[in-house]
């Protein structure tokens, strides 16, 4: 029976989706450039008030997380399927661990009356309330799409198990790490723009 | 086109892909503690580029692939700069 399968038009859809993802996080990024250009000196404070440990932590997961699911497609290539599966389970749990870490890192900023439209930040001024809400809404963003990536890690995960994702077929697997480089990219710029600001 | 080649990329490149992202890492980490005023931010930037550059030339495999692909996210990125350049053009000049 002939198969019908166009893996350089399932790449190219993923990336045509990756895209979108460009400019909307793209949008936000300019929106935040205008607000930091507009209270310099409120997004400065507030950026100082983030936990710069717990950011370089998340950063150096996520790194270390496209580089697992990245070695994920060599091992399928390999024909190593195995490895693969663990790889992806490291990548998973990596994700995880991201998750877990901010958790920890909104809780800080709730116990200390830090959260949207909050009693305590309604009486800052108009640029900590940008910068929070940016902080909030943006890192909150990345972080849903973390979990659709862990989910669709998993569903990868699900077809490697069933043989449908195998070494001479694994485009489902690089869309996924496309994806999951996609969150890592939107994080390389997160990081030092609220996290570093100096 | 499913015949399409497929480059293998080695364990250990992808390694070292790893190593220079968390360097760089560690530098922008430190260059928040040093004072460079108003480059700062420019300098966080610039080695964001770069981290960016090296996660999608290599994790991407935009260096192995078909050349369509680094094409398209050329073009959008260019979009993304036209539209950032043409919004502070207004906020500059308002």
């Amino acid at each position: 029976m002939h198969e019908h399968r166009d893996d350089t038009a399932s790449k190219i859809g993923m990336w045509l989706f990756i895209f979108t993802e460009i400019l909307l996080f793209g949008g936000l990024f300019i929106v935040y450039a205008v607000y930091r250009y507009k209270n310099p000196v409120a997004f400065h404070l507030a950026g100082e008030e983030l936990n710069v440990m717990l950011g370089t932590l998340n950063t150096v997961v996520l790194l270390i997380s496209s580089m697992t699911i990245a070695m994920a497609i060599t091992a399928m290539q390999r024909g190593k399927t195995e490895l693969s599966l663990r790889l992806l389970y490291i990548t998973i749990f990596l994700a995880i661990l991201f998750m877990v870490n901010k958790y920890f890192e909104w809780g800080f900023k709730f116990e200390h009356g830090i959260y949207p439209s909050s009693e305590y930040l309604q009486s800052l001024s108009r640029g900590d309330i940008l910068f929070y809400g940016l902080y909030f809404f943006m890192t909150g963003l990345h972080a849903l799409h973390i979990i659709v990536g862990v989910v669709f890690i998993g569903f990868v995960v699900y077809y490697i198990k069933k043989g449908k994702v195998r070494q001479d077929r694994f485009v489902m697997l690089e869309n996924s790490g496309l994806y999951w480089h996609l969150v890592d990219l939107i994080w390389i710029f997160l990081f030092p723009l609220f996290y570093l600001i100096h | 086109m499913s015949e399409e080649k497929h480059h293998i990329v080695p364990f250990r490149n992808h390694f070292f892909v790893l190593l220079a992202l968390l360097v760089l890492t560690v530098v922008t980490v430190a260059i928040t503690w040093t004072n460079l005023g108003p480059y700062n931010t420019t300098t966080a930037m610039i080695i964001a580029g770069i981290k960016a550059a090296i996660v999608m030339t290599y994790f991407m495999h935009l260096r192995f692939d078909h050349k369509i692909y680094t094409i398209m996210v050329v073009l959008v990125l260019a979009l993304f700069a036209a539209v950032l350049i043409l919004t502070f053009l207004d906020y500059f000049y308002r």
